[in-house]
């Protein structure tokens, strides 16, 4: 799998022409259809604003918090929803794999990049509700595709891994959920990372260490607001604060050996 | 263990005239021994020590070769390994060992409308499945209308798949396989869809494709007709290994035999009516295909336990047309004690058309009444094809060959009358 054949043209096409298909027929019955992309995390995103901000009282101290957590959310409904579907892709597409020979990474590929749309979509909602909260327009957010681009090669890296495995073990699915679930509480997404800070600030170091709060922490702080306790301002050690990024790198390297040395035989085995 | 793997690779030499080369070619698949595809099932099983699946040999050292513009078919009963040596063709199952080399573009059917969605529309089904089948937006412009005249879909492209009759979904995705443009087209099975004034159109564009120099086509099929109609290079597949490579007339011939004497020709009726008779045996001691100049020779074997006088009644079936072509008896030469019988019938068939024929045997006795007889899994059947077949281009469906008979004209009475 040579950069060229990766990137050719039929392999495009056909790349884009199943995200289009799998964005058409998403919404596809459902009265609302496309505004469902923007309604179901602008609920989600209400409900924990209710029960956090309002009912628990969490990130008094945090300017903007609303919209801090508005953009947390956002980035880890993108995490998850591309996961799921990156790591389905090979079963669900079961069919396609047993009749028709092409190369298999496109599945894959083409089930994120729908969730990478949804998020490009909310992501235009988020920056027009920090507008609105007074958020004042930065340099920093620049910056932001930079961890958007991390993020989905993580999110792209676990699902070439889980993916290959699952199409043989299809405990991975649920596996999964149960890790997305922990997952959620590692991050700091619903509570501000401050709180772990003052008790113990070795372990606010240690959840800055993983990836997707690295990641998330950074776009807050590009977007949002620059007082946002990141990787790179928390944890003194050069080596230490470079371990996300390498973590993520490693992690998309292996991923995709190991799925290109199985897709061999996805025809086979699904 | 590090698994040594066969290769495929697609090259583009168009001065070259063979295009799909197969060395050595082998695959095995593991059939899995415990049902559960999950974690548990299959670490409880390593700890058993036992290996979780059994390894099934289903092509064995295969080689062959087609060329430029040739109408190959591939036959052999199911489970001979024809269809994985087409989906190893296409690129969907991988070499175990050997190689295949194909030159040019090979277009894959092993199933008609691959990705199609009810929910898209039959144009967009349409560019979805050329997508799939390697096509650019521009090469499938360039076919649409082709596609679309073919299967006569026009007016109902823009109505979502699902609105469509199954027939016409199958006679779009057909269009798109036979319109598809690819050197090298695989099509598995895939002839007999939509109705008789599709099928005839079909059947005239596989005429034509035949006479293409530029196209080859493989196809995979039961039908010796369509083996004999269209291919003009034919491959018989028997357990994974090439029994033939050949004529289709050989390979077609060969195939219904292989199927019609399925059951080996030595049978034991096992279907007793009566105690008065055991060990029925019946052996079709003549070759399976026979022609007009060759004798039918079946011995038939049984033992009596009552000492009654039996005789032997046999009736030729003709199985493709469904019919009897003959019964023939021992009534006038029966047989009694209470012993072992043996009995050789012995027949020509020499007015008879090319068919499959099947021997029923019964035992009777006096009253002609059955005693036991032959089921049809415990028949012995053979294949009848003529060597002087008058006109082999042209053959008739009559049971009965010739012209015969006589006419006498009764005119001039008539008209005295």
């Amino acid at each position: 799998m040579s950069i060229p054949r990766v990137l050719n043209k039929k392999n495009r096409i056909l790349l884009s022409e199943l995200t289009k298909t799998d964005f058409k027929l998403r919404y596809q019955g459902s009265a609302l259809g496309y505004l469902w992309a923007l309604l179901r995390p602008l609920m989600m995103f209400a409900i924990l604003y209710i029960v956090f901000a309002k009912l628990l009282r969490f990130g008094g101290d945090i300017p903007h918090y609303p919209v801090y957590l508005l953009a947390g959310t956002t980035m880890w409904s993108f995490f998850t929803e591309c996961t799921s579907q990156g790591i389905q892709a090979m079963v669900v597409r079961g069919d396609l794999i047993r009749k028709i020979s092409f190369p298999k990474y496109i599945v894959v590929v083409s089930a994120t990049l729908t969730a990478v749309i949804n998020m490009l979509i909310n992501l235009v909602v988020v920056i027009i509700f920090a507008l609105i909260n007074g958020v004042e327009p930065s340099w920093t957010w620049l910056l932001v595709p930079l961890s958007l681009i991390e993020l989905y090669a993580l999110a792209l890296g676990i699902s070439f891994l889980l993916g290959a495995i699952n199409v043989k073990y299809r405990d991975i699915t649920s596996i999964w959920d149960v890790c997305i679930q922990a997952l959620f509480y590692a991050v700091p997404i619903i509570y501000p990372i401050t709180m772990v800070a003052e008790t113990s600030p070795l372990a606010a170091k240690i959840i800055l260490l993983n990836p997707i709060a690295q990641a998330i922490q950074d776009i807050r702080h590009n977007l949002i607001t620059h007082e946002t306790i990141t990787t790179w301002n928390y944890v003194s050690n050069i080596y230490l604060q470079l371990l996300p990024i390498v973590l993520i790198i490693v992690i998309l390297i292996l991923a995709a050996l190991y799925f290109r040395k199985k897709s061999k035989f996805f025809a086979e085995e699904i | 263990m590090k698994k040594i793997l066969g290769t495929r690779v697609e090259v583009n030499h168009p001065e070259d005239e063979t295009v799909i080369k197969v060395e050595h070619l082998s695959k095995s698949f593991k059939l899995p021994t415990d049902r559960s595809s999950s974690l548990k099932g299959s670490i409880f099983s390593k700890i058993r020590g036992n290996k979780g699946f059994k390894k099934q040999q289903v092509l064995k050292n295969i080689d062959f070769e087609i060329k430029r513009g040739e109408f190959l078919g591939i036959v052999g009963r199911n489970g001979s390994g024809k269809s994985t040596l087409l989906k190893i063709l296409a690129g969907i199952y991988y070499p175990e060992k050997g190689k295949v080399t194909i030159n040019g573009n090979l277009i894959p059917f092993i199933e008609l409308g691959v990705g199609f969605n009810p929910d898209l529309t039959g144009r967009e089904n349409v560019y979805l499945n050329g997508a799939l089948l390697g096509f650019s937006h521009q090469e499938i412009d360039n076919m649409y209308d082709d596609i679309v005249n073919f299967a006569e879909l026009k007016e109902f492209m823009d109505q979502k798949l699902k609105n469509f009759s199954s027939g016409m979904q199958v006679r779009l995705a057909f269009s798109i396989a036979i319109k598809a443009r690819g050197d090298i087209l695989v099509l598995d099975e895939v002839l007999a869809v939509g109705d008789e004034a599709f099928q005839n159109k079909c059947n005239q564009f596989f005429n034509k494709i035949k006479k293409d120099k530029t196209k080859t086509v493989v196809l995979v099929t039961h039908s010796m007709e369509n083996v004999r109609k269209y291919c003009n290079h034919a491959i018989l597949i028997r357990d994974g290994v090439i029994k033939i490579d050949g004529s289709p007339e050989d390979v077609a011939n060969d195939y219904s035999l292989e199927n019609t004497t399925r059951y080996t020709n030595d049978f034991n009726a096992t279907s007793q009516r009566t105690s008065a008779i055991e060990n029925l045996k019946i052996a079709l001691k003549s070759p399976g295909i026979v022609s007009q100049k060759d004798k039918v020779e079946i011995n038939i074997s049984y033992d009596t336990k009552e000492d009654i006088p039996t005789h032997v009644a046999i009736t030729l079936w003709d199985i493709i047309r469904s019919q009897s072509i003959m019964n023939s008896n021992s009534k006038q030469s029966p047989t009694s004690g209470k012993k072992h019988h043996s009995i050789t019938f012995k027949t020509s068939l020499n007015e008879l058309n090319d068919t499959n024929i099947r021997a029923y045997v019964s035992i009777r006795n006096q009253d002609n009444d059955i005693l036991t007889y032959s089921q049809e899994d415990e028949s012995p059947t053979f294949i009848f094809r003529r060597s002087d077949y008058p006109d082999p281009k042209n053959k008739t469906t009559n049971a009965i060959l010739f012209n015969r008979g006589e006419y006498e004209s009764h005119e001039k009475k008539s008209s005295q009358q």
